[in-house]
């Protein structure tokens, strides 16, 4: 089978971590977030996985041969000239999609759950239409563009976007299956699989829901990346407790990569990942944050809500809150205040920051 | 000779802008640098030499704190000091004439005379030099500094003849630019200074007898020696300036206080080395100028200073932060705790990995003549949360992990979480008090029992159970003259009204 990922643009939301790294290459719970993916797709049986970009990046084009080696799948890139939207793309991958006469994946790059890929196909193909995608509930679905479907085939009548009355609390999560039909459907142009291609499916009769089980999450941006990881890490307690740190001052789900080193009298939890080389002196207080590779936070520090990126360095007794985002290689000087700040890479930060704000 | 000096210590109705540091304990006696403000002044004036005695002169009822202050300062500089209460404030000048008598009692040649609320090198050696040389023995001194044309403002500004320094202009507080030297409250005088005063108190006498007022003596006594004295010496020959470039500032406020310390522990580090803190081996990490009481107890990952002053019995944790604070005695600063430009109050508990932090309002560092401003806590009315000092704990119980940034926190309060540019009042059971920063202030009242926080306006928000006219009371106590209050219940009005708070909002 072949898949197609939806990578798109620069993920502005996602910044400043993604002036550094393209999206998918950004650790999510220590692992890149197109890994989740990739793995998850060969899984399911797929053994070609176009990537679908409006940019060129040499990172990404050497992340994904390291992946082929490693997975044993083909990747490929499809790089658009201009954006062509959620649909697009899969004009200009034609060619690979159709090939095979199976039905393929598709999915949105920011999406984070348990990825329900072999049972999203067969349901596909109990079904005999021509596409499906998995939809998931949501609490306010006024917030969303929400699915109607029939109850009992999962048939989908109509899209309605942002409903003042209540029609549905199920919305598209970005995962879907099709078979090559579709193709006749899209044009070479810019184009809006959601907006422009599912209402005339689901007018044919062709489209079906999936509804999904377990978290799902968008983590396009921080705030978001941030309540996925806890979810995250929450659904790796039931399923695999034994990849969690445990220990003395470890407080509910924690990911610890194996190379990072904790200091002495740390209380590190709930709902902390901490990558590869990271070092935490003693006497550091984490909670819900997400400290990415190499980065350093010296001792009697105080975390909650934060994103700290590569090799950064927080200095001691400095205290970071409501989503704080540092960028690559910031230094945070000694007994500062950050709240809300979102730094960019590369910048030394002497003052604090008392009030939400981008350091530039 | 014969010399003796007099520290003006005011009352319980002075120093307002020194609230709410002023409400457990007299100003005089807050710490600076670790001793009470006052003992800075008493060990200058007790190593000139012929100091025969010391007279603290106030209209606080004697009490506890001071009569043990007392004996021990008598103790420790071993020239006799006494506390004279004037039975009611009688101003800078009122207070020395009423009790003139004990002044020159033993043959005082000459006298001191120094304000309470300055912190200052006290060059009262030079000063006894400066008269000699200038060659007039009956000749009154001011101590004279340089200030910035803006903030002389706020001070007694002083035109001296720049050859022999005889004042010729004396002005109190001008509105307009008059002079950048400036009256350190710091004073030499002769017994012929009583002239002076007496001829001020009987013109007091005479207008006030045309007014039959049932307590005209009491008023002809209230004498200010700037306004009523040195206004009318200048440019007689008999008032002179002594201008000195040592370290000088007023204490007025909480943050001015930090100041103060900053300065007199500088000078520690240059007369008095062994009263600082020093890197010792299985001791805490010192940066700069820190003083420890020595009993106090500091864990040896601790990291203190600069400007730092550790009181009575005070406990710091593991992996405690202490920068430009007084953490007063009796205080307790739990593991990892950050405690920045702060006082923290007697006894007060700060939790694990809490923050608190206040604003400095150290004088303009590029200007050499600069001050600090002693801002109120309110102006118009409003809460000034910049300029002020920010970060006062008294008997407060700060919890883990909590940030206190630029707040006010009074006495007797456990607060549940975090506070910021905030003034927090507990000072009655079950009645909690929350005065945002920002904006127009509002004092809400509300009958249920906790605090509430979905506030969209800057506001001055408050919670009762008991009483909230006390509670309001104190506020005005603070200078929250101008509020508006807004309440719920009718038979508070009416007690609201009598507090003369300018508004009053039915919600
Ligand atoms: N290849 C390609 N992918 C796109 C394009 N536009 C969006 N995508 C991707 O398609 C997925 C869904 O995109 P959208 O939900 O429309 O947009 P988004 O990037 O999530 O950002 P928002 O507009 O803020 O929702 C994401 O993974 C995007 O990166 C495009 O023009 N080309
Ligand atoms: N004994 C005594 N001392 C006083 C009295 N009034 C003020 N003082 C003290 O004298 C010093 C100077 O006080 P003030 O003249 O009120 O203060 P200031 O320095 O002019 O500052 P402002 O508060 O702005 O007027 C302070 O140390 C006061 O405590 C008084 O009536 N009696
Ligand atoms: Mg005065």
């Amino acid at each position: 089978m072949r898949a197609l990922i939806l990578v798109g643009g620069f993920g502005t939301r996602l910044r400043p971590l993604t002036l550094s790294r393209p999206k998918p290459l950004v650790e999510f719970c220590n692992k890149a977030v197109l890994l989740h993916q990739l793995e998850a797709l060969r899984q399911a049986g797929v053994s070609h996985v176009v990537l679908a970009v409006s940019y060129m990046s040499d990172a990404l084009e050497a992340a994904m041969r390291e992946q082929e080696q490693r997975l044993g799948i083909r990747i490929s890139m499809s790089h658009e000239k201009e954006p062509l939207g959620t649909a697009g793309p899969l004009a200009l991958a034609r060619d690979v999609l159709a090939e095979d006469g199976e039905p393929f994946f598709v999915l949105n790059s920011d999406v984070i759950c348990e990825f329900p890929f072999a049972a999203l196909a067969r349901f596909h193909r109990q079904h005999g239409g021509e596409g499906s995608l998995v939809v998931t509930r949501v609490e306010e679905p006024a917030k969303y563009g929400v699915v109607v479907c029939e109850a009992d085939t999962g048939r989908i009548c109509r899209f309605v976007e942002k409903p003042r009355v209540f029609v549905s609390n199920k919305i598209n999560a970005g995962l879907y299956i099709f078979n090559p039909g579709i193709l006749q459907r899209i044009q070479l142009r810019p184009t809006s699989i959601e907006k422009e291609i599912f209402p005339a499916m689901a007018q044919d009769g062709q489209l079906y829901a999936m509804e999904l089980q377990g978290f799902w999450m968008d983590i396009g941006q921080p705030k978001d990346f941030l309540t996925g990881m806890c979810m995250y890490l929450q659904a790796l307690r039931a399923q695999h407790p034994e990849k969690l740190h445990s220990g003395p001052g470890v407080v509910g789900n924690v990911l610890v990569d194996p190379s990072a080193k904790i200091g002495a009298n740390c209380v590190i939890g709930p709902n902390v990942t901490i990558g590869a080389g990271v070092v935490v002196e003693d006497g550091v207080r984490i909670k819900r944050c997400t400290v990415l590779e190499g980065a350093r936070i010296r001792s009697h520090s105080w975390l909650e809500s934060c994103i700290v990126g590569w090799s950064c360095s927080v200095g001691q007794w400095v205290r970071m809150e409501n989503v704080t985002v540092l960028g690559e290689d910031v230094i945070v000087n000694d007994e500062l205040y950050l709240n809300g700040a979102n730094v960019l890479p590369h910048k030394s930060i002497a003052e604090s920051v008392p009030e939400p704000r981008i350091i530039m | 000779m014969p010399l003796k000096a007099v520290i003006l210590i005011g009352g319980p109705q002075k120093g307002t802008r020194f609230r709410p540091l002023s409400f457990e304990v007299p100003k005089p006696l807050f710490p600076v640098a670790g001793v009470p403000m006052v003992q800075h002044h008493i060990e200058a004036c007790a190593k000139v030499p012929g100091m025969k005695e010391i007279l603290l002169m106030g209209f606080y009822q004697p009490n506890e704190a001071l009569s043990r202050f007392l004996v021990s300062a008598q103790q420790e500089f071993k020239v006799p000091i006494r506390y004279l209460q004037e039975y009611a404030a009688l101003g800078t000048g009122g207070g020395i004439y009423h009790f003139r008598d004990q002044i020159l009692s033993g043959g005082a040649e000459a006298f001191f005379v120094l304000n309470a609320d300055v912190c200052s090198e006290f060059p009262l050696q030079e000063m006894l030099e400066f008269r000699q040389q200038h060659g007039d023995m009956h000749s009154f001194v001011i101590l004279g500094t340089t200030a910035n044309r803006t903030q002389a403002l706020n001070y007694g500004c002083i035109v001296a003849n720049t050859g022999t320094q005889e004042v010729q202009h004396y002005v109190e507080k001008p509105s307009t630019f008059v002079s950048e030297i400036i009256n350190c409250g710091i004073y030499l005088f002769t017994p012929a200074i009583f002239q002076h005063i007496g001829e001020v108190f009987q013109r007091n006498q005479q207008e006030l007898a045309l007014e039959e007022s049932s307590n005209g003596w009491q008023r002809a006594e209230v004498i200010r020696l700037e306004q009523d004295v040195f206004t009318a010496l200048a440019g007689s020959g008999k008032l002179y300036v002594y201008k000195t470039d040592g370290f000088w500032s007023q204490i007025k406020s909480a943050g001015s206080a930090i100041y103060a310390s900053r300065l007199y522990l500088n000078q520690y580090s240059k007369s008095h080395p062994e009263r600082l803190a020093q890197n010792k081996p299985g001791g805490p990490v010192i940066r700069g100028n820190v003083y420890i009481h020595p009993t106090a107890s500091i864990d040896s990952t601790a990291v203190l200073g600069p400007n730092v002053s550790i009181g009575e019995g005070v406990t710091v944790g593991a992996g405690v932060r202490v920068r430009e604070s007084i953490v007063l005695h009796g205080a307790s600063l739990h593991d990892h705790t950050c405690v920045l430009n702060t006082i923290v109050g007697w006894d007060s508990t700060i939790g694990r990995w809490a923050r608190v932090e206040g604003t400095p309002s150290d004088p303009n560092p590029n200007d050499p003549y600069a001050k600090i401003d002693s801002e109120t806590l309110f102006r118009d009315g409003r809460l000034t949360p910049s300029i002020t000092i920010l970060g006062t704990l008294l008997l407060v119980t700060i919890p883990a992990e909590v940030v206190i940034l630029n707040s006010i926190v009074l006495p007797h309060k456990e607060l549940s979480r975090s506070y910021k540019n905030q003034i927090i009042l507990c000072a009655y059971a079950g009645s909690t008090c929350c005065v945002q920063g920002l904006g127009s202030n509002f004092v809400c009242f509300s009958t249920k029992g906790h605090y509430q926080h979905h506030l969209a306006t800057p506001t001055l928000h408050y919670l009762l159970s008991a009483t909230p006219w006390k509670v309001l009371a104190h506020l005005q106590d603070l200078g929250a003259l101008n509020v508006p209050v807004m309440c719920r219940q009718l038979t508070h009005r009416n007690r609201l009204r009598a507090l003369d708070f300018s508004m009053i909002v039915t919600a």
